[in-house]
């Protein structure tokens, strides 16, 4: 890890002039195992590393940033990638915004998220658990005729991000994985299920729920049918509720707000969820599987509540974001690698816990629908306007019970229309790898679109 | 290829290394590429970006088994290494280090005119800010321009143990605009990519005006969008991103990787009617120019055209070299890797379904009451079920025969093999539009294309009676 701060301190020390430098530095250890019927289909092992660069200049009308990167730490890439940066700099407009984050004494969050065990576990043993895992899929129901992939991945990384304005902040984390998908058939026509389990380290993976989740879902869709068009409420489960929480994140980032492009803009201290309704982003609870001690450009991660009780409370910031809007950075900066520039986003979303568990959401919802997977998210929602139409999977709610198995309809509404219709919260939180745990969700005024 | 990305006799060497634990097959594949991105936003040039990415990807093949290595070490130990990683897999042992003879380069420069190295980054920055003033004067109610111009130059070479020793310079050039207008009702947003595997020469004037004025006027036009209708509705797809529906709802379902594990709705129906006599359908590498182009694909085999439905009859499925292995064919040119850290599998290149006979006009004007699709964004499949979506990013209402009323953005729904069977009237209008398919989570540039054409009914998922 110092090895890695050093490197990127070194690189700094090239700075000229009135410039500022900001260094991303990254390494990882990369394993992945697809098992097919009892054997291994696929096996890869890599490491890799990268670096991304920013180059700041400064002048009386304002700041430009030029960015370079490359994927590896060689040192001709490295001043190859310095010299890019400085020369796209020069490029860009001149703003008075831009700057580069400074250490603003907000300590970062003690977090232990790499764990040594996923180094240490012999390939052996990942391989078994994917085949395992596979073979509990195919013996776990008759009606799974197939079992597409069973995958185990696995890795282990490693970032520092240091600048010329006073950032130096490292990162290690590492991840264990296992995913299956089951078709399952009834004779006349297929279905799909797929489970997963999440963790640290291997150690943490529960085979037996992956295959489970993965049975449950592909059997019980057999003979779905296509309901006729209806209006009613629909219950999200804790993974399309992770979803929809992504989504509506992406909305309450200082930078789609400052930038006009949020149905959120101007909305501060305004009712624009259902009091049920207390969304937070929350790096530095360590459930969170995305739980991060420092952010994209190094400040530390802290808690933000974007929405209480249906109220809005505020937005996620990084600097520039917050800079244009005139407050300071809330820790939320992310970036997508060494070839990302950092921008203003939520990382661990978590909505507030209900008083309900599922079977009572049902009930209480008595005509419904339930989501259980949800396509074309990204075809279908449109976060600026908030126009929300997805493809989805589920079961039909009567008499307050799961009912028929529906498939190849739509459901629609508004972002905004929704988070005013909910109306229960679970109290199952699903800490779901990814930007936003999940949980049974119940909105009304659904419009499904049917036959 | 100017230089060589690693020694014919390294790459043999390699090669030799990967099969000495008893690999029946070993594949080297290196890959250096370039890219470059600049992007204006709220009138600002916000930011250039340069990247390089460099390294080699090794696989060896054992019965039904894959190793996989990469590496960013291009030095013979490190491709050594590498071999030695992806060969684990091979447990037997085998006969140690196995002596491999190339023959000369096959090498397929590149069609480019203006190389993206060649091109000041001023002139894009020019280039950028005239597609901004251009969207911008096409009404007031224009509120935010974002415009992002990017370009790479991939350059790789694949060797394997069957003699394979072929090199590509693929270069890709992209521009896209997105503008969001204001209204009183919000906001709606517009959105056109312009992409080619072309140089700069993609670019000129006419295509760059062409797509800012496009994409205004489609956010322009959307704000006074009505919710769209719930329900079965006649729908017309307009010529170019209707290809999508294609690419969606059977090209996925024609990839051999999902017809051997029979995990597609396709499987075993190879000389079966499977769509309405009007479509055949046609993947195709070999269209100069177009996003999905390649000379070679990313296991060395020359891309091609394939004939995949032909008058509503599946005729093949498109297939990379291990799936081709496995039933004793050859590859249809469908082996792509989105780099050298991936490994190859099948994909679409250009899908496109071929013009017809009808007129684009006629065709609305005999729909009494449908919906008219201008622009179609992305799409999901589940090959398994053959149950897709699609977004509609630009559609009107269709009454009375004629194009009406603006409608908000939603997906549409369908079924794969019940959708083919529902296509009444192709027109002769056909274009393309570029397009990144993610598969298994690797990204590729692909080419969809059809031209204005009638599907009898498709469920459209908007919130409206």
């Amino acid at each position: 890890m110092s090895e890695l701060v050093e490197r990127a301190q070194r690189i700094l020390e090239s700075v000229q002039g009135d410039e500022q430098i900001e260094v991303y530095l990254s390494s990882g250890v990369d394993t992945e195992v697809q098992a097919y019927q009892g054997e291994i289909e696929n096996l890869s092992s890599a490491t890799s590393s990268g670096i991304g660069i920013r180059v700041l200049r400064d002048s009386a009308s304002g700041a430009q940033v030029g960015t370079a990167w490359a994927g590896s730490l060689d040192e001709e890439a490295v001043s190859d990638a310095l010299r890019e940066a400085r020369d796209n700099a020069r490029f860009a407009t001149e703003d008075e915004y831009l700057a580069f984050a400074r250490p603003d004494g907000v300590a970062g969050a003690s977090l232990e998220l790499s764990d040594p065990s996923v180094l240490s576990t012999p390939i052996e043993e990942k391989i078994a658990m994917a085949i395992e895992l596979e073979r509990m899929v195919r013996g776990g129901d008759a009606r799974i005729r197939q079992v597409d992939s069973a995958n185990y991945s696995d890795y282990v990384a490693e970032a520092a991000i240091v600048s010329t304005t006073g950032i130096r902040a490292t990162y290690a984390r590492s991840g264990a994985y296992v995913s299956v998908e089951a078709i399952a058939t009834d004779g006349v026509s297929d279905q799909t299920g797929w489970g997963l389990s999440a963790g640290r380290a291997p150690r943490d993976l529960d085979l037996r729920e992956a295959a489970t989740d993965a049975i449950s879902r592909a059997t019980r869709m057999l003979g779905a049918v296509k309901p006729a068009s209806m209006k009613c409420t629909a219950v999200f489960d804790p993974r399309s509720t992770a979803t929809l929480l992504s989504i509506v994140g992406g909305a309450l980032s200082g930078e789609a707000v400052v930038y006009g492009r949020s149905f959120f803009a101007n909305r501060i201290g305004e009712d624009v969820a259902s009091s049920l309704f207390t969304l937070i982003d929350d790096p530095t609870d360590p459930r969170h599987f995305a739980a991060s001690v420092f952010d994209g450009e190094g400040l530390a991660c802290r808690r933000n509540v974007l929405i209480e009780k249906g109220n809005l409370m505020g937005f996620v910031y990084d600097t520039v974001s917050a800079r244009r809007a005139g407050t300071v950075s809330t820790g939320s900066a992310v970036r997508g690698g060494v070839a990302g520039s950092p921008s203003a986003g939520c990382r661990a979303l978590v909505l507030e816990p209900g008083d309900v568990d599922q079977v009572e959401m049902f009930r209480r919802v008595g005509e419904g629908i339930f989501v259980e997977s949800m396509s074309g998210v990204h075809s279908g929602v449109n976060p600026i306007s908030g126009d929300f139409s997805v493809g989805i999977t589920g079961l039909m709610i009567r008499d307050g019970q799961l009912a028929e198995p529906v498939r190849e309809i739509t459901v629609a509404s508004t972002l905004q229309r929704m988070l005013l219709d909910v109306l229960y919260v679970g109290n199952d939180v699903d800490w779901l790898p990814g930007t936003a745990a999940g949980q049974s969700l119940a909105i009304g005024g659904i419009a499904v679109s049917g036959s | 290829m100017s230089e060589t990305l690693v020694e014919k006799e390294v790459l043999e060497r390699v090669i030799g290394e990967a099969l000495g634990r008893g690999g029946e097959f070993a594949e080297v594949f290196v890959e250096d590429r370039a890219t470059s991105s600049a992007v204006l936003d709220q009138r600002r040039i916000e930011e250039l970006s340069s990247g390089r990415d460099r390294g080699a990807g090794i696989r060896v093949l054992v019965g039904e088994t894959t190793g996989f290595a990469h590496t960013a070490d291009l030095s013979e130990r490190g491709l050594l290494a590498a071999a030695h990683a992806a060969a684990a897999v091979a447990r037997e042992g085998g006969g140690g280090v196995r002596e491999i003879a190339l023959g000369d380069l096959r090498d397929h420069p590149t069609h480019a005119v203006v190389l993206p190295g060649d091109v000041e980054k001023a002139k894009k920055i020019e280039l950028l800010r005239h597609a901004d003033d251009i969207a911008r004067s096409e009404g007031s109610s224009i509120t935010q321009v974002q415009v992002a111009l990017g370009d790479s130059t991939r350059r790789f070479v694949v060797a394997n143990s069957d003699g394979v020793f072929a090199s590509d310079h693929q270069v890709r050039t992209r521009f896209n605009i997105s503008c969001v207008a204001s209204g009183d009702a919000g906001m709606q947003t517009g959105y056109r990519p312009v992409a080619g595997t072309r140089g700069f020469e993609l670019l000129t004037m006419q295509a760059v005006e062409d797509a800012a004025r496009g994409a205004a006027r489609q956010a322009i036009t959307k704000l006074d969008a009505r919710p769209a209708p719930s329900g079965d509705l006649p729908v017309v797809l307009a010529g170019g991103s209707g290809g999508i529906l294609f690419h969606e709802a059977c090209g996925h379902g024609l990839e051999a990787d999902a017809i051997l594990k029979n995990a597609s709705v396709y499987a075993g129906k190879v000389g079966q009617q499977v769509a309405s006599s009007l479509v055949t359908l046609v993947d195709d590498g070999t269209v100069t120019g177009e996003w999905g182009y390649l000379a070679i694909d990313d296991e060395g085999r020359p891309g091609a055209r394939n004939v995949l439905i032909e008058n509503g009859i599946l005729t093949d499925y498109m297939w990379d070299y291990l799936r081709a292995r496995k039933e004793g064919r050859i590859s249809s040119g469908n082996g792509r890797r989105q780099s050298y850290q991936h490994l190859p599998m099948v994909r679409m290149t250009n899908t496109y379904l071929l013009a017809g006979e009808s007129d684009a006009d006629e065709i609305v004007a005999q729909t009494a009451r449908g919906v008219y699709v201008a622009q179609l964004g992305g799409g999901q499949v589940n090959t398994a079920t053959g149950d897709f979506v699609f977004g509609m990013t630009s559609a009107f209402l269709i009454e009375d025969g004629k194009i009406t009323a603006p409608l908000r953005d939603c997906n549409l729904i369908g079924n794969g093999p019940d959708v083919l069977q529902r296509v009444d009237a192709v027109a002769k209008d056909f274009s393309m539009t570029p397009g990144t398919c993610g598969k298994d989570g690797q990204s590729v540039p692909v080419g969809t294309g059809q031209a204005t054409m009638r599907l009898t009914g498709v469920t459209i998922g908007g919130t409206a009676a």
